[in-house]
């Protein structure tokens, strides 16, 4: 077994031919200096884009300054912007979408993560991720030529159920916030299911198990001992979605209406932010509408900011407390 | 006390059979979703559709061979861009980074992941139409390949995360650098992960319209080079469902059938080779 | 009894001094620490060995776990410099040459080193032996061949994968993929081999193997392994250290450490009485 030591010829010295590469510190200066200026170019070009919002809306900012925010008129023609029905049609669009898609959400994945069999589950949840995948365009066609033609139909129901509250009286367009809020909340639902399972599938066993040992029932267990557990994490799922539905652009632009008004009213038509730079923008004449549209994509950046902030942070307590 | 047992008996059940009924609903939405394209994309479309050039409004046929060859493009020009800024950056995180600089460079990208797509389309149109003065394919594809860095950067990292320190050690206890390990072990070892990172990225902004409004705009005609506006599919199947002409809504049917099978099929293939690979991961 | 005396006294003085421990009876030296202090940031981890490893020999460390003997042998071949604030004072000796002057990928070309858990790539049982010569610029195929089968039939392995050189490294069992780590690692030809608790994941019968081929192997290539098992120390180490709290306490012959050791923490240790 003992085999005589093979005699190896001395190393070369030089490591490959002709690489200069590999030359330096057999490579790792350079490739430390190639990834870190990526690493840098991403924090540069993020810098970039809020200095580009921030300097191309200066000439909107300069004129209408904080009543930018305030004002309810939007008229090209005269010369006068303001953010507030856009606001407005965004923030009122965004909430009723979670109306929709949080209980909903939750729901499932309660079913997906403490109930269901391992491979029913991840079958759904691998569907429920597919759902996700679907392109904003397409929802928004599907909303076009199905969901509005449905809710006309189902019109008459919701109308004598909820026509007490203000928000459900006055003519029906079809293309409306309404039809906004609920292509929003499928398109939302697909992100609270799969975070939530996620955190709640990160609550310790034994948390489940010490309430199923005192006698409680699954859904006992369920309710009020893995949910408040992971609180926190469904939360920020919840305003994960709610940055996704501030944000979304194509669907909204398609069944909203666009009418910049304000009314108390889901069945009337209105207007998002983004939907309005995706309508105008290439239409936009003159510095002035144009910089005020740019600074609607600057109020909107910062929105969804905010709300993804908050939303990483409450994830990240969850899944860290999960973990230890 | 018996009531009592009951009655939680009873909540038990419906609240159980209440969150099925959620799981329920949202997979019966995709499954509508997919039924009704295949039903009215499908049955709309033809070959025509694939080779042929739109046609003026009021005539009937054509179709969006140029759309489909503008959003290869695009994608393309995407894919160059966010592809190797994204990859190179996350094996900064992962193999060479220190305490400050990768913190600010994974909140960075956390921030430029949340950024809605239309705000990208703003950043592309300010930094490359405004100073060009026209629309064209390339700040199409500037959009687009922002919109890929983060996710990119962040599943190169993760994938070369789960590569255990043990490869590392071995590769370098036989004298190779650290640069040598991350050549011709690490990676390679993350490599079908990373490849379906990216498959998935690609999928994801294939169907992105709103950067793309403003950027590469649209073209009712081929745009030869980089320099011109250009279709695209997702922004045709936009301009076509608005449009008020019934020729153009089975056309937009027929784009958002093709556009959802390839997104779909590429979802799949990489999700099945993700699960799979998990199993040979130790 | 008069010789653990006065061994015991020399130690002492040796000590002191920080002159390198050695076994009484006088081999040449491969690798010999003075002084070594190693610190994981503020915590100092490794307090003044010194300690001289014989040529041509398996020379154990042992001692409960936390003692500072895996950090030892990672500094000889600084393997430590992948972990981030770790420091290391003092001189090491690798055949007289100051290890820290040494290059660092010729330095571990020369002091190899195998793991606690076997690590073998991703690649196939060839790559995985010809990677260290690649890597180290041999890129001749008729060499490449001719090493890997030698290095593995060195590692008394190559009866057992001939057949199969272009499979998955990860088509062998636990103690083939450790077997096959420690050919790759001989692949490169090393004065010096490290083996870090190379066993703890390994079933009986595999152990017998390892052990088996280390003490074939000691006839050209000195041997410094970690174990935490003592019986394995004695039957296949000619001289141990004995580590605790990182300090070395006492280095002898494996059978004046586990029959008459010198110092009291030694005995208490090795019958068993704490650790």
């Amino acid at each position: 077994m003992a085999t005589p030591v093979a005699e190896l010829p001395a190393a070369p010295s030089v490591r490959r031919a002709g690489s200069f590469f590999w030359g330096l510190h057999g490579g790792d200066k350079p490739a430390f200096l190639i990834t870190i200026s990526c690493a840098a170019a991403i924090v540069l070009v993020t810098c970039l884009l809020v200095y580009e919002l921030f300097v191309n809306s200066a000439v909107s900012r300069h004129k209408f300054g904080w009543d930018f925010l305030f004002s309810r008129v939007w008229d090209p023609v005269a010369g006068q912007f303001g953010a507030l029905p856009f606001v407005y049609g965004t923030v009122v669009t965004s909430a009723l979408a979670l109306v929709i898609a949080v209980p909903l959400g939750v729901g499932a994945a309660i079913f997906l993560s403490e109930l269901a069999p391992p491979r029913v589950s991840d079958t759904l949840t691998f569907l429920v991720e597919l759902l996700a995948a679907v392109p904003s365009v397409i929802f928004g066609l599907l909303a076009v030529f199905v969901l509005v033609p449905f809710l006309k139909q189902i019109e008459p129901v919701l109308r004598s159920v909820l026509g007490w509250l203000p928000t459900f009286q006055g003519p029906f367009y079809g293309f409306s916030l309404f039809a906004a809020g609920v292509i929003l909340a499928i398109m939302v639902l697909p992100f609270i299911i799969s975070i939530s399972r996620e955190v709640l599938l990160a609550v310790p066993t034994d948390q489940r198990e010490a309430a199923l040992a005192l006698g409680a029932t699954k859904w006992e267990s369920t309710w009020q001992v893995v949910v408040p557990f992971a609180r926190k994490g469904i939360t920020g799922s919840i305003f994960l979605a709610l940055a996704r539905a501030l944000g979304e652009t194509m669907a909204v632009t398609m069944v909203i209406g666009n009418d910049p008004k304000i009314s108390a009213s889901l069945f009337a038509p209105g207007y998002s932010i983004a939907a309005i730079i995706a309508n105008e923008f290439t239409e936009a004449t003159g510095d002035l509408y144009t910089s005020s549209l740019i600074e609607l994509g600057l109020v909107l950046f910062a929105l969804t900011i905010l709300i993804n902030g908050i939303a990483r942070l409450l994830i990240l307590t969850t899944t860290r407390r999960g973990e230890t | 006390m018996d009531r009592l047992l009951i009655r939680r008996k009873a909540v038990n059940a419906v609240m159980l059979g209440l969150t099925g009924l959620c799981a329920l609903i949202a997979v019966g939405v995709l499954v509508f979703i997919v039924g009704y394209l295949f039903y009215s994309g499908g049955s709309s479309l033809n070959w025509n559709f694939f080779t042929k050039l739109p046609t003026p409004v009021g005539e009937s046929g054509g179709g969006m061979a140029n759309a489909i060859l503008g959003s290869a493009k695009v994608l393309l020009l995407a894919s160059l861009i966010g592809v190797p800024i994204g990859f190179l950056g996350g094996v900064y995180l992962a193999e060479f980074g220190g305490t400050t600089f990768p913190f600010v460079v994974r909140y960075m990208t956390d921030l430029l992941n949340g950024v809605p797509s239309i705000v990208i389309g703003i950043f592309a149109f300010t930094l490359i139409v405004l100073p060009q003065k026209h629309f064209s394919t390339l700040a199409g594809g500037m959009a687009l390949g922002l919109m890929m860095i983060p996710i990119s950067l962040r599943s190169t990292e993760e994938f070369l995360r789960a590569v255990p320190v043990s490869m590392r050690e071995g590769a370098m206890a036989l004298g190779a650098t650290k640069t040598r390990a991350i050549v011709t072990v690490v990676v390679p070892a993350a490599m079908q992960g990373i490849v379906t990172g990216i498959m998935l990225n690609l999928a994801r902004v294939a169907g992105e319209t709103a950067p793309l409004l403003f950027t590469s705009f649209g073209n009712r005609f081929w745009s030869p080079g980089w320099g011109q506006p250009t279709a695209t599919l997702p922004v045709m199947i936009f301009t076509y469902a608005i449009a008020p002409y019934e020729d153009w809504h089975r056309q937009a049917w027929s784009a958002g059938f093709v556009l959802l099978s390839l997104v779909f099929a590429v979802n799949v293939i990489a999700r099945l080779a993700l699960s799979r690979g998990g199993h040979q991961r130790r | 009894m008069s010789t653990n005396v006065s061994t015991l006294q020399n130690l002492a003085i040796d000590m002191q001094k920080g002159v390198p421990m050695k076994p009484a009876a006088e081999t040449s030296a491969k690798l010999v620490t003075t002084d070594l202090n190693f610190y994981y940031g503020k915590f100092k981890a490794l307090h003044g060995i010194s300690l001289s490893v014989p040529t041509g020999a398996v020379t154990a460390l042992i001692g409960p776990s936390g003692c500072g003997k895996s950090t030892f042998l990672r500094t000889l071949n600084r393997m430590y410099e992948t972990v981030p604030l770790t420091r290391a004072e003092g001189a090491i000796l690798l055949d007289n040459e100051d290890l820290f002057a040494i290059e660092l990928s010729a330095l571990r070309r020369r002091v190899g080193m195998v793991f606690q858990r076997s690590n073998p790539f991703p690649k196939s049982i060839f790559d995985n032996v010809a990677y260290g010569l690649r890597v180290n610029g041999f890129a001749n195929k008729a060499t490449l061949q001719e090493s890997v089968e030698q290095s593995l039939r060195r590692a008394a392995l190559w009866d057992e994968v001939k057949d199969k050189l272009h499979e998955s490294a990860y088509s062998l069992s636990g103690g083939q993929q450790q077997r096959l780590c420690i050919a790759r690692a001989l692949a490169v030809n090393p004065e010096a081999l490290l083996l870090d608790e190379p066993c703890s994941a390994l079933d009986p019968i595999a152990t017998a193997k390892i052990e088996e081929l280390i003490l074939h192997l000691k006839r050209t290539c000195t041997i410094v392994i970690v174990t935490h098992n003592m019986q394995q120390a004695a039957r296949v180490a000619d001289y141990t250290g004995f580590f605790l709290l990182g300090k070395l306490i006492e280095f002898n012959a494996t059978k004046i450490i586990f029959q008459t050791p010198a110092q009291k923490e030694t005995e208490d240790y090795v019958t068993g009485r704490f650790g």
